[in-house]
């Protein structure tokens, strides 16, 4: 398996050696990878590759991944991509 | 002798530029401490913006320097360009009244005074310079070329790296339970009922700084307030500058990486001292206002996918003005925080100047009078060109 031919994160298009480097530079957390790869950030909301890559991190750090840091929970809607026009339309 | 020169409590882009200029300066050891990661805060859940347009010749003033430091910072820092992601497809500021279209025309001779060169655009030549707008109810508005962008997460993420490089220490997941002093000066701070020693502390922790200031008896009137944002899918380079109402309160932005991001003031903020209080959930109400906004002014934005909405808070001063500098009552310990929404984008001057200030240098700007003791005397600094 080529971590370079690996995608990770689909909407961002985050190979799992992207993901990898970036854990090396010391991002080692869900949190910090999202904000370095913008890994999580497009549509899907981080439901593809969320669990790959909090796996990714507890293997590294050689922890159970419920001991991966993590902030807070902050639900950041919507769950699914949908348009402006949709709420615009509400607000009315 | 304590274990360090400087400690640094704060990991958003203040903390991080102030450590990395001092580090520059050869100032000793450094160490920072972030309760999260670095960029965790009010930093990284910011709307990306910098721009000289303001009101005041001291903000003016200020934010120049910022974007010619904005300019030269892949380079200095040694970061990619392409992370940094600075744009300057200029701010588009849209008045909706004649008195407001009056004040920004007024603003604009005293930002030429000092080098910032905005123009003051007619309803037509907006039309003409961006057909994709809707101007019912615009009056005029100024637009100046080299406001823009730059992404607060890798320019945070870019200062911290060279902050390291020179030696500078960053603890990450290290939260700072109150600041210790002793016989009347600084002592250090507290981590895990432990105390780590320095010869001087500056508090850069954006709306949690009142709190920890607390811990010694000071008082800082500086609270958190909720400010809400959200991000489309993105898309082809369709829009170029930011254009923003200060009376309606929205801004939006098309990001180099081609998502739209955009906020809107809230109706009636709460005002949040004590950390416990900080709230940032997502609101249904936020997203029917800024859709409305959004589609109004852009109605190409109509069938655009939201991706994610979030909150942050603007840490937020009486006069809307960082509160910076020494704290008298407690000598060793410094300030640099409340940036009202304007915490990022001025945050390579102001780690340039704290610098200067930390080490007893002479002041390069002179940001004396942002001392936290303007209120007391009630020499606020006035800032009319604030969002929300």
């Amino acid at each position: 398996m080529d971590p370079k031919k690996v995608i990770i994160c689909r909407c961002e298009d985050i190979t799992l050696e992207d993901v990898r480097n970036a854990i090396k530079e010391g991002y080692t957390s869900w949190d910090q990878l999202k904000r370095v790869l913008r890994i999580g950030m497009g549509p899907c909301g981080g439901k593809t590759c969320r669990i790959l890559v909090l796996r990714e991190l507890a293997q590294h750090l050689n922890v159970p991944i419920d001991e991966v840091k993590t902030r807070p929970t902050v639900v950041r809607p919507p769950l699914r991509a949908t348009p402006l026009k949709v709420f615009a339309k509400e607000g009315k | 002798m304590s274990t360090y020169d400087i400690i640094i409590v704060g990991g958003g882009i203040t903390g991080v530029a102030t450590a990395y200029e001092l580090a520059k300066k050869k100032a000793g050891r450094i160490l920072l401490l972030e309760k999260e990661f670095v960029s965790a805060g009010s930093t990284g859940s910011c709307a990306a913006g910098i721009r000289a347009q303001f009101g005041t010749e001291f903000n003016i003033g200020l934010m120049k320097r910022s974007l010619d430091k904005f300019e030269h910072l892949a380079r200095e820092l040694d970061y990619p360009e392409d992370k940094i992601e600075l744009w300057q497809g200029g701010y588009l500021v849209l008045a909706y009244s004649e008195k407001e279209w009056e004040n920004l025309k007024s603003r604009v001779e005293v930002q030429h005074r000092l080098g910032i060169m905005t123009e003051i655009l007619t309803v037509e030549e907006i039309i003409a310079r961006f057909p994709q707008l809707n101007l019912n109810g615009v009056y005029g508005g100024t637009f100046h070329q080299r406001d823009g962008h730059a992404d607060p997460l890798h320019t945070t993420f870019a200062y911290a790296r060279a902050a390291r490089r020179l030696g500078v220490e960053i603890r990450e997941w290290t939260r700072v339970e109150g600041l210790v002093q002793e016989r009347g000066k600084i002592r250090g701070v507290k981590v895990n009922g432990e105390l780590i020693e320095g010869e001087k502390v500056l508090v850069a922790c954006g709306a949690w700084s009142s709190h920890l200031m607390k811990t010694v008896g000071v008082e800082i009137p500086l609270w958190g307030e909720k400010h809400e944002i959200l991000i489309t899918e993105p898309l082809e380079r369709a829009f170029a500058p930011m254009v923003i109402s200060f009376s309606i309160g929205y801004y939006i932005q098309q990001r180099p990486h081609g998502s739209f991001i955009m906020g809107i003031g809230p109706e009636n903020p709460a005002h949040w001292h004590d950390p416990r209080d900080f709230d940032f959930s997502p609101t249904w109400r936020f997203l029917e206002r800024m859709s409305q906004a959004a589609t109004s002014v852009l109605p190409m934005l109509k069938s655009v996918n939201i991706v994610r909405q979030w909150a942050g808070l603007y840490e937020m001063t009486p006069d809307a003005h960082h509160i910076l500098g020494p704290i008298d009552e407690v000598p060793g310990l410094y300030i640099a925080a409340g940036g009202s929404g304007h915490g990022f984008m001025f945050g390579p001057v102001v780690g340039e100047l704290m610098a200067e200030w930390i080490l007893g240098e002479t002041l390069s700007y002179d940001i004396t009078r942002l001392n936290y003791q303007r209120f007391q005397k009630g020499e606020l600094v006035r800032e009319p060109a604030v969002v929300g």
